[in-house]
């Protein structure tokens, strides 16, 4: 039987009603209480202790955050710590969740991770649409400043930090990390071409740490109980816990957080209670819209970010598992991602914008009874142009991930449904067909 | 027009929080649009001459982000997601339903967004950025008229609590 291993998410399921609140942080979450250690502890002791702990960014790519970490340039200051907190990747809400209902673990961790780089400007970048997670967000930052775990001279450490919350303003592309950069900077997000990383040259060109807020928010946790204690949890190099998104057609949607190595059934059946209305599971998307699907046959497979890449040809992405019953059709799902791969693309590299809208309207029409029997082939060529092989790992002739991301869920519809979609193209056209011919005669 | 005593003193404290005050143009823009209920071309003007930007510059980073409404949209904006867990759990139909009620109507603005990071509470919507899931059309659309009557009480337009800062 499959069962939770709360860390990040422990204190806000314990005191769900007020788990937000300085006083009941501070009194049963041992709010602020890592910050000392860590200063004892020293910069470089702490990159070393997270490099210890294996912990991977929790926001999609899976990149070593110590490892992140230790490209800063020696001696390059100022520096900057960016806390991503867009979440936009269709079907996860942990990162929603973590702020609104545990937002000083987060401030937390930002103050011993700006210490840790030496950064004494952090910013959190929050997606626009959480009214309430910013106001919780921005309140939890004034409670920190109140009690003078913020601004300068921190616990007399002679360490400085102020921290901004930065809303966004409705925009997918603002989670990338270089997009997030120029969103910040008050131009449109539009992602950099890198190199430079944003490690030598981020935010205003300086050196700059990137990491999403569940990453951020594991940190105290580290630092309380130290690396190994971290890597000794999970399977081969994805160590620690995730929480794991889970919606759609199952009985129990919602956030788990697991040790990373148990199974796909554990978390689908054992946790969120399997598909819903004792319908069969037609297929699943196991890491966020923009990584390629899998099969009931997959179910049995560990949640290894390594594995899932090498063996399955996909990824845990961003951990937002979404589950279809037998009813769905996966024409309808593809259209709908590749509608908001069209909407989302930002425009700067040709093969993304004119590649995604020209994805929806050949899906549009294959959907809508309107498709030739060579269409699919016809999406796979549009996509070679996006993602040349068409093969994961995938390769791309864009700048971000935002391009290969259009073509996951097409090469998912060649990979386990072409048979199907092909018998149905052929008969739409032939109805076609023979429509034409009453109509004339 | 430009910006008002207490407007400029608000701005400036948003701006100097910032070490290169044009990151405070997307801070800025909510500001103007909570003033006035859109992005006007006004609130555009203000926000460059404030930065010292041009208004097409302003305007070239506003037009990039749904958030911001470059046209009147009324007192409540309701965002219905259609993306794939509210697809397969009646979000395109819950759209459908209340943008029909709401053709005609001057103070809701009903809108079709993606995903809105909230796929346990599909389908669901936002209402000035406050979360509501999972809906059905009757009981969405007396949601909304408990805002309209006053007895909910709404953020801003740009999801800020009303009376507090950005």
């Amino acid at each position: 039987m499959a069962v939770e291993t709360p860390m990040v998410t422990k204190f806000l399921r314990e005191r769900p009603d007020d788990s937000w609140q300085y006083e009941t942080a501070r009194a049963y979450n041992n709010a602020y209480t890592r910050i000392e250690k860590a200063f004892a502890m020293g910069s470089e002791a702490i990159v070393q202790e997270v490099q210890k702990s294996g912990l991977r960014g929790k926001g999609g790519a899976g990149f070593g955050a110590g490892q992140k970490w230790s490209f800063l340039p020696k001696d390059v200051f100022p520096r900057y710590l960016c806390v991503n907190g867009d979440e936009g990747e269709p079907a996860t809400f942990k990162d929603h969740m973590i702020v609104e209902r545990d937002p000083h673990q987060l401030v937390e961790g930002v103050i011993i991770t700006a210490f840790a780089i030496q950064a004494n400007h952090a910013f959190i970048y929050l997606r626009g649409e959480f009214g309430l997670g910013a106001e919780r967000l921005q309140a939890a930052i004034d409670d920190a400043y109140a009690h003078g775990f913020l601004g300068t001279n921190i616990g007399g450490s002679g360490f400085d930090l102020e921290l901004i919350l930065h809303r966004g303003a409705g925009c997918y592309i603002a989670g990338d990390e270089t997009g997030l950069l120029s969103s910040l900077e008050g131009e449109r997000a539009m992602p950099r071409i890198k190199p430079p990383f944003p490690a030598a040259q981020g935010l205003y060109a300086a050196p700059t740490v990137v990491n999403n807020v569940e990453t951020i928010s594991t940190i105290p946790h580290i630092i309380q109980h130290g690396g190994e204690w971290y890597a000794a949890m999970g399977v081969n190099k994805s160590t620690g816990t995730r929480v794991f998104s889970v919606s759609g057609h199952v009985e129990r949607p919602g956030n788990y957080e697991v040790e990373l190595g148990i199974t796909f059934r554990d978390l689908i059946e054992g946790l969120a209670g399997g598909v819903r209305g004792g319908k069969e599971m037609k297929f699943f998307i196991p890491g966020g819209a923009s990584s390629p699907w899998l099969l009931p046959e997959h179910l049995d497979s560990p949640l290894d970010m390594d594995y899932a890449g090498a063996e399955l040809r996909t990824m845990l992405g961003s951990g937002a598992i979404t589950v279809f019953d037998e009813t769905t059709d996966p024409l309808l799902v593809s259209w709908r991602l590749a509608k908001f791969y069209a909407h989302e693309s930002c425009g700067k590299c040709t093969p993304c914008r004119e590649g995604s809208s020209w994805i929806e309207k050949v899906l549009y029409r294959m959907l809508n009874g309107q498709g030739r029997p060579e269409d699919l082939d016809l999406l796979l060529s549009f996509g070679n142009n996006i993602v040349p092989g068409l093969n994961a790992p995938f390769a791309q002739t864009t700048i971000c991930a935002l391009g290969p991301s259009v073509m996951s869920h097409v090469v998912s519809l060649d990979r386990w449904f072409r048979d199907e979609i092909v018998e149905r193209l052929e008969r739409d056209a032939a109805r076609r067909t023979s429509l034409q011919i009453v109509s004339v005669s | 027009m430009a910006f008002s005593t207490a407007e400029r003193r608000r701005a400036e404290q948003i701006a100097g929080r910032y070490p290169q005050s044009r990151s405070a143009t997307l801070p800025l823009l909510h500001m103007v649009q909570d003033r006035d209920g859109w992005v006007t071309p006004q609130g555009i003007e203000d926000v460059a001459e404030f930065l010292g930007l041009t208004p097409a510059l302003v305007l070239g980073t506003c037009s990039f982000y749904t958030m911001f409404k470059t046209a009147p949209v009324g007192r409540l904006v309701v965002s219905v997601c259609t993306n794939i867990a509210c697809l397969v759990n009646g979000g395109p139909e819950l759209y459908e339903h209340l943008r029909r009620e709401y053709a005609a109507s001057d103070d809701v603005f009903v809108e079709e967004v993606e995903c809105l990071a909230a796929c346990d509470l599909a389908p669901v919507l936002q209402v000035n950025y406050e979360f509501h899931g999972p809906l059905t059309g009757e009981t969405a659309v007396a949601l909304v008229e408990r805002y309209r009557a006053g007895e909910l009480k709404a953020r801003t337009i740009s999801g800020a609590t009303r009376g507090a800062d950005d």
